[in-house]
């Protein structure tokens, strides 16, 4: 590392303030570049790819608006979209609701606090594409499938999970809400925590029902951790690919496009089909919704 | 922060056990049984042979690491387990020197275009990496870093999560403590990473942690960036390895057993700093 040098401190001519100014650059020099070449300049180019045609062979040839028109007239887009937010708007109050309420008794529970939290916590830090086929392994038919078997056992009818155009979303919808479940749980635990006793207690000696101080106290301070929660929770649901494209590899986002999210179609349209402008279009509408989403979190946040 | 995992230190409310207390935990214990049943039948049937996978038992009856042999053996999960650790060593070792630099930097240097640099770093907090996906790769192909690991590892390199979780904490170092270390003739590279990195040490370890795991995990970009099955990450591995095993699930959940068992010994290990990693980034970001 050049910076280990004290050549810029040797210089006894150089002022106090100038000396530090050489050391703060000379910190910030890499990371600028980083953040330039890596993170401003990528983005930049991809809303410009997203106005061009191009297939990696020919050079790219500007097509104007082309690629968003043709996206917004795609009947798959709209099927696609349909899904992300399809996995977003079930997903997310079902994750937080289930959190919140293991959040809240596990809260309050000191034998095996320990324990519990971690079996809870276990599956956030597990592998998505492993975990994906464990539970594709859990969805198929009877005798290989657990579920199905169990339901067999029990003289139930079998469902058909991922080979149904109905169920399959759902079906890895729950494998998503199932991974990040723990992450929800440990972050309103230490929102729980933050809410000072004395209120509690203030509470209790007023006579105040277990329901009323949920209702009055908990929820409304807890409402900045849950704000959080909506919008990370949002965001990966937005985000989610890696559930889907290994729960479905014999025909991604299948059956019949009926689980494919946003990111499953970008990939595809830039590495199957190498349609590089119309895939930097869609990845355009994703960040629009990203930053909707991100600024309508800032915005709750103030009027509060 | 130690009263967050220590619930005994809250003041004694119950003097005795409530029938409503033992069958909130019954609940709450077959819930957590439930969550780590998929995870319980992974390993499982990674120990049965092919004609036990429809005997559905959670403790087989003859278990047999077979399928283990066979799987590190036969296939190349040896070799996509060192590039994972390889590419998550790397990218956490590069995150944990330069997102503390700048978060230090940011800190506690007053200097022209701080805030300039601070907001630009934040704002690519807003951009989607399936946004950038596309340049890079048309980068990498350029530029020959496909299918290697600089390739895998260089969008990684620094994180704005990272930066901002540093400052947080470089933030709560005294200035004092940097004062005398100037008084002393140390270089200001020395007092960071001397006087003021040893400061932040359950920032670091909960940045490494988070680095790490995420790398390990990681699927997205390794599976556009590689093609060559040496390259291979764990997870991009596996799901090549599944596809071309069909249904032999009994393999299929050995290489998940295998993609897994690393980070189930990093949680058993790090636990407690994990879960207050958690809530440090959680409550911070």
């Amino acid at each position: 590392m050049a910076m280990t040098q004290p050549s810029p401190q040797s210089g006894p001519r150089l002022s106090m303030r100038t000396r530090r100014a050489i050391w703060v650059w000379a910190f910030l020099a890499l990371p600028v570049l980083f953040y330039s070449v890596i993170r401003f300049y990528p983005t930049i180019d991809a809303f410009r790819l997203s106005f061009t045609n191009w297939n990696l062979l020919s050079p790219p040839e500007y097509v104007g608006v082309q690629n968003y028109r043709d996206m917004f007239a795609s009947a798959e887009f709209w099927q696609v979209f349909r899904n992300t937010f399809a996995y977003l708007i079930i997903g997310t109050p079902i994750s937080l609701l289930l959190s919140f309420t293991v959040a809240y008794f596990l809260d309050r529970i000191r034998f095996g606090h320990g324990f519990l939290r971690a079996l809870y916590f276990l599956p956030y830090i597990t592998t998505a594409s492993a975990m994906g086929w464990v539970w594709r392994w859990f969805y198929q038919p009877a005798p290989t499938g657990v579920i199905n078997s169990v339901l067999g056992s029990l003289g139930m009818g079998q469902l058909d999970f991922l080979r149904s155009t109905t169920w399959a979303l759902p079906s890895i919808m729950v494998t998503a809400i199932w991974a990040g479940l723990g992450f929800q749980i440990i972050i309103l635990m230490a929102g729980l925590r933050s809410i000072p006793q004395t209120y509690y207690e203030a509470a209790r000696i007023d006579g105040v029902g277990e329901f009323a101080i949920l209702r009055k106290i908990t929820l409304p301070l807890l409402k900045p951790t849950t704000v959080f929660l909506v919008v990370f929770s949002s965001i990966g649901f937005l985000r989610i690919f890696d559930q889907v494209y290994n729960m479905t590899t014999n025909d991604p986002g299948g059956p019949l496009g009926s689980t494919k999210p946003l990111v499953l179609m970008i990939y595809q349209t830039a590495f199957n089909s190498y349609q590089m402008g119309a895939a930097a279009a869609q990845t355009v509408v994703l960040f629009t919704i990203l930053l909707a989403i991100s600024l309508l979190q800032l915005w709750i946040l103030r009027t509060r | 922060m130690a009263a967050i995992d220590t619930p005994a230190s809250r003041p004694l409310t119950m003097t005795r056990i409530r029938p409503g207390r033992i069958l909130a935990w019954t609940v709450l214990f077959i819930g957590g049984v439930l969550m780590i049943t998929p995870i319980l039948f992974m390993f499982s049937t990674s120990l049965k042979t092919a004609g036990q996978i429809y005997d559905l038992r959670l403790i087989p009856q003859s278990p047999t690491l077979a399928n283990y042999v066979k799987v590190l053996t036969e296939g190349q999960f040896l070799r996509w387990f060192l590039n994972s650790a390889f590419v998550a060593i790397c990218v956490t070792l590069s995150n944990v020197f330069f997102d503390s630099l700048v978060g230090y930097t940011l800190a506690k240097f007053r200097f022209r275009g701080r805030q300039l640099v601070f907001i630009a770093i934040l704002s690519t907090l807003m951009i989607p990496t399936e946004m950038l996906v596309i340049p890079w790769y048309i980068m990498s192909a350029n530029l020959g870093w496909l299918d290697s690991y600089w390739g895998i590892m260089f969008p990684g390199m620094m994180t704005a999560f990272g930066t901002f979780l540093m400052k947080q904490f470089f933030e709560t170092v005294p200035d004092d403590f940097i004062e005398a270390a100037r008084m002393d003739g140390l270089n200001e590279f020395t007092i960071w990473w001397r006087i003021a990195m040893p400061l932040v040490t359950p920032a670091l370890s909960a940045l490494a942690i988070f680095t790490f795991l995420g790398n390990w995990t990681a699927f997205f970009w390794p599976l556009i960036s590689t093609t060559s099955k040496e390259l291979y990450t764990l997870p991009v591995g596996l799901t090549s390895f599944a596809v071309e095993q069909a249904i032999q699930w009994e393999m299929i959940m050995t290489g998940a057993a295998i993609a897994t068992i690393p980070t189930l010994i990093v949680f058993l290990v790090l636990q407690r700093y994990i879960v207050r990693g958690v809530m440090l980034a959680g409550l911070k970001g």
